[in-house]
């Protein structure tokens, strides 16, 4: 529970710092003027009710200078957008980091778990096929293929290093999911028929939650998974411990359900 | 109006009526029936939230076991629940209500008409949207359920889950009865306005009725085609939203695939956006004419005000995919949709400001309608200003499909819609019956109304913020969500005090209509020609054709006696 507050969670990634000032910006420039507004709102209703002696005026108010408040509002937008928002939006969505300098996982979404396919020792992914999904190959690693001989494949529990970003290419098996790490303030849906690359660099070492975000069905509250932010050597431990992923019979060979 | 005539039967009268006094009443019964059937729905799922797996008290034994086994809401029926909570209180309450019957009833007299333009099409719009209702009601006891997809209903999830047919089926009805009820508003304000009342002389509810109609004319055959291929890949199994290479626990999807699931949440979201202005201008109309009316001067900004309504029924269609920057949508694009969400804003800001400049110098009664218009103004500050950080795409990466949403979106609809209609129907009860709603009673409805719904909506607010994710059956289920489950606590016992202050309106409604204090065609002393007709005003509206001969709000004219200047009369008459 420590990782999480009355407001935000703990600040567990790269860009969570700056994904959390404009939060604050934002509200800060929100309750602002909501006040003064309340303030205004409410000295109007007092001053104007009706009452003996009072009759309503038509006072002349400058069609001008009204159209203030909207201006001062369209100018803080758009200082916002073209000071925070695209430049941040630029860095964390149009741009990925260096597949050399990452650890590099195909993360894929299925009612209601998130599998996480890690390339084994030597990097690279074995081919997938839809066609030889079943239990005990959820993905449909093919096992014709030599560079998925050492893949592993976890369930709901990913592991990552602290310090080294992390290059997911995110997809789902059936529905739309939403791939949602709140410590990480990282988000995005997991597509059927789309690959969506995203990225993102843990910072700090602790445990944190996975959680969908888009309605997937009867289990959608069930569905969530355990990150774990280790250090590079348990980390580098974790992975060798791992079991290549076990291959099922002949190629192609679905089992009946 | 050929059947002056001859008398009319109790069904043609107040059955299959052409009158659009007659259709507008039903479409406010039914609307309210199907707003506390929604509402009733939201109750049963927000005990679940609030102490999840325990029994729920009153309904759990009147629930089927497939829904509620031992009386235990169970994830099925919440999704269910859901799904329907959402399509019921946004297509078959607010729209009906605030379009079908304040556009039907209201319109019409204030503008100076007999009628609208198609009385038989009007009636048919009214005989389509009730079985649609119904048929979507009905869709509970369907084999399997009914749509539990959530009402945006992505595929491939509502393709491929049970009970969305006969969704698809109702929406049908549904859309094709607003598009002939829209039909039929923009026909009636271009064609049948008295003599003398100049487009510029339409009081704002009008203008904001003629501005919905366009909205719904043109944003409702997307979702329609969208509906209707959904349907498609469900029955015939065509694959207009399904892709290639679907594994459906385990097993392969019996698609040929190649299809976008994208597509269908750009189709839904050009309907949906433009939606929320279909929602929040009618009752934006309604609030500015009690507003008017109580503050007993002109409105300031009249005309900026109704370029604004133009402006943000333009600017709607540009902006919908500010729902799906997340959903694998190019980043790139993400950019246009950010900048045009935040240049609608400024008309909203605009209508808001205008509103506001006209309480100076006012000498403003607090009558129950105006505390309902009064109240719409901060609490749709809070509903627009919290949609600031959903439309910056840096923060909707954290709230998106969080709780934030929902906080947001249900102070756009319920604090701010809502509250507008419910403040009408106190300003036009007297027209619409003769007689007054007891100001006591209202006003008790109201404060606890408000106070109840920031009692709801407020935690909802904070439950966002701390990362919860929306239409989760069981947000104890997951960690990170077990500190703000008091918030939840606190949200539903609000939702149970709002139902119990919804009493002294229901009782207040149909007591009212009996007993009610007794009122001359004009109590509110209004300027509009909606007040210049009897209460109620007869088949045919006016006894004879109105003739307009100024704008709507001429309150303390100087040149005149008393304190309004009805738009019929013609000469202002100087005080003795």
């Amino acid at each position: 529970m420590g990782n999480y507050s009355w407001l935000l969670p703990v600040q567990a990634s790269s860009f969570a710092a700056r994904i959390d000032l404009g939060l604050w910006i934002i509200h800060a420039a929100m309750i602002l003027i909501f006040v003064l507004w309340t303030i205004f709102f409410a000295y109007l209703l007092v001053a104007y009710r009706q009452r003996d002696g009072h009759k309503a005026e038509r006072i002349h108010i400058d069609h001008w200078k009204s159209l203030a408040p909207d201006a001062a509002v369209l100018f803080f937008e758009l200082s916002v957008v073209a000071l925070y928002v695209i430049p941040t939006w630029s860095s964390l969505k149009m741009s990925l980091p260096d597949e050399k300098d990452s650890i590099v996982v195909n993360i894929v979404a299925e009612q209601f778990n998130w599998n996480v396919h890690y390339p084994g020792p030597d990097g690279k992914f074995g081919k997938r096929s839809a066609a030889l999904i079943d239990f005990s190959n959820p993905l449909g690693i093919d096992p014709t293929d030599p560079a998925g001989a050492d893949d592993f494949v976890t369930v709901n529990d990913m592991h990552f290093p602290v310090g080294k970003p992390v290059l997911a290419r995110l997809s789902s098996k059936d529905v739309i999911h939403s791939f949602f790490i709140p410590a990480f303030r990282i988000k995005q849906d997991a597509v059927p028929g789309m690959v969506v690359p995203l990225w993102f660099e843990p910072t700090l070492e602790g445990d944190y939650e996975v959680t969908c975000a888009q309605l997937c069905g009867v289990g959608h509250a069930i569905m969530r998974a355990d990150v774990k932010v280790q250090s590079r050597t348990d980390y580098d431990r974790w992975f060798a411990s791992m079991a290549p992923v076990k291959k099922a019979g002949p190629s192609g060979a679905t089992e009946e359900w | 109006m050929s059947e002056h005539g001859h008398e009319l039967s109790f069904t043609e009268k107040y059955i299959f009526s052409v009158d659009h006094k007659v259709i507008g009443l039903q479409y406010m019964i039914t609307s309210f029936i199907f707003l506390l059937i929604g509402f009733t729905m939201i109750l049963i799922m927000r005990w679940q939230l609030a102490f999840p797996g325990t029994v729920i008290p009153i309904f759990g034994k009147l629930l089927p076991a497939t829904f509620a086994p031992g009386g235990i809401l169970g994830p099925t029926g919440y999704n269910q629940m859901g799904a329907m909570h959402g399509t019921i209180m946004v297509f078959l309450g607010i729209v009906p209500l605030a379009v079908g019957a304040f556009g039907n009833y209201v319109m019409p007299i204030q503008i100076g008409a007999p009628d609208m333009a198609f009385p038989r099409m009007n009636m048919l719009s009214y005989w389509v949207y009730l079985p649609g209702g119904i048929l979507m009601l009905s869709s509970f006891l369907m084999p399997g359920g009914a749509a539990q997809s959530g009402w945006t209903s992505y595929p491939p999830l509502s393709v491929i889950n049970p009970g969305q047919t006969v969704w698809l089926l109702s929406m049908v009805f549904l859309i094709t009865s607003s598009l002939l009820g829209s039909m039929n508003f923009i026909v009636t304000v271009l064609n049948l306005r008295a003599p003398g009342m100049t487009l510029w002389r339409m009081p704002l509810f009008c203008w904001s009725q003629f501005v919905t109609a366009f909205i719904l004319l043109l944003a409702f055959p997307p979702l329609e085609a969208a509906a209707i291929l959904q349907l498609s890949d469900r029955v015939l199994h065509t694959s207009f939203f399904m892709p290639d290479g679907l594994v459906v626990a385990g097993q392969a999807a019996q698609y040929a695939g190649g299809g976008a699931v994208l597509l269908y949440q750009h189709l839904f979201w050009f309907l949906a956006h433009p939606e929320v202005y279909v929602l929040i201008l009618p009752p934006f109309g309604i609030i500015s004419e009690i507003i008017a009316t109580n503050t007993r001067k002109p409105l300031f900004g009249y005309k900026e005000m109704v370029y604004a309504m133009m402006s943000i029924a333009a600017m709607s269609f540009l902006v919908w995919a500010h729902h799906m920057f997340l959903s694998g949508m190019s980043p790139a694009l993400s950019n246009f949709f950010l900048i045009t969400t935040m240049i609608i804003s400024v008309p909203s800001v605009a209508l808001l400001t205008c509103l506001i400049l006209s309480l100076k110098g006012a000498s403003i009664r607090f009558t129950t309608p105006m505390l309902f218009a009064l109240s719409f103004l901060p609490m749709f500050g809070i509903g627009g200003l919290t949609g600031l950080p959903l439309g910056l795409t840096v923060t909707d990466i954290y709230l998106h499909d969080t709780y934030y949403v929902i906080g947001h979106f249900h102070y756009v609809v319920v604090t701010g819609s809502l509250m507008g209609l419910f403040g009408g129907v106190y300003h036009w009860f007297p027209k619409m019956f003769g007689r007054k709603m007891d100001d006591c009673l209202g006003k008790i409805h109201f404060w606890g109304s408000v106070i109840a719904m920031n009692g709801i909506l407020m935690p909802m607010l904070v439950i966002g913020l701390q990362g919860q994710s929306r239409r989760l059956f069981d947000p104890t289920a997951q960690l990170h969500n077990l500190i703000g489950q008091p918030m939840h606590v606190l949200s539903t016992i609000s939702a149970i005090a709002l139902m119990l202050f919804q009493i002294p309106f229901i009782y207040n409604f149909f007591n009212s209509m009996f007993r009610g204090e007794l009122v001359d065609s004009n109590p509110w002393k209004a300027t509009t020609l909606d007040w210049d007709c009897p209460s109620p005003p007869p088949h045919g509206n006016f006894a004879k054709v109105p003739r307009v001969y100024r704008g709507p709000y001429e309150y303390s004219h100087p040149d005149h006696n008393e304190d309004w200047l009805p738009q019929s009369r013609e000469h202002a008459e100087a005080a003795r």
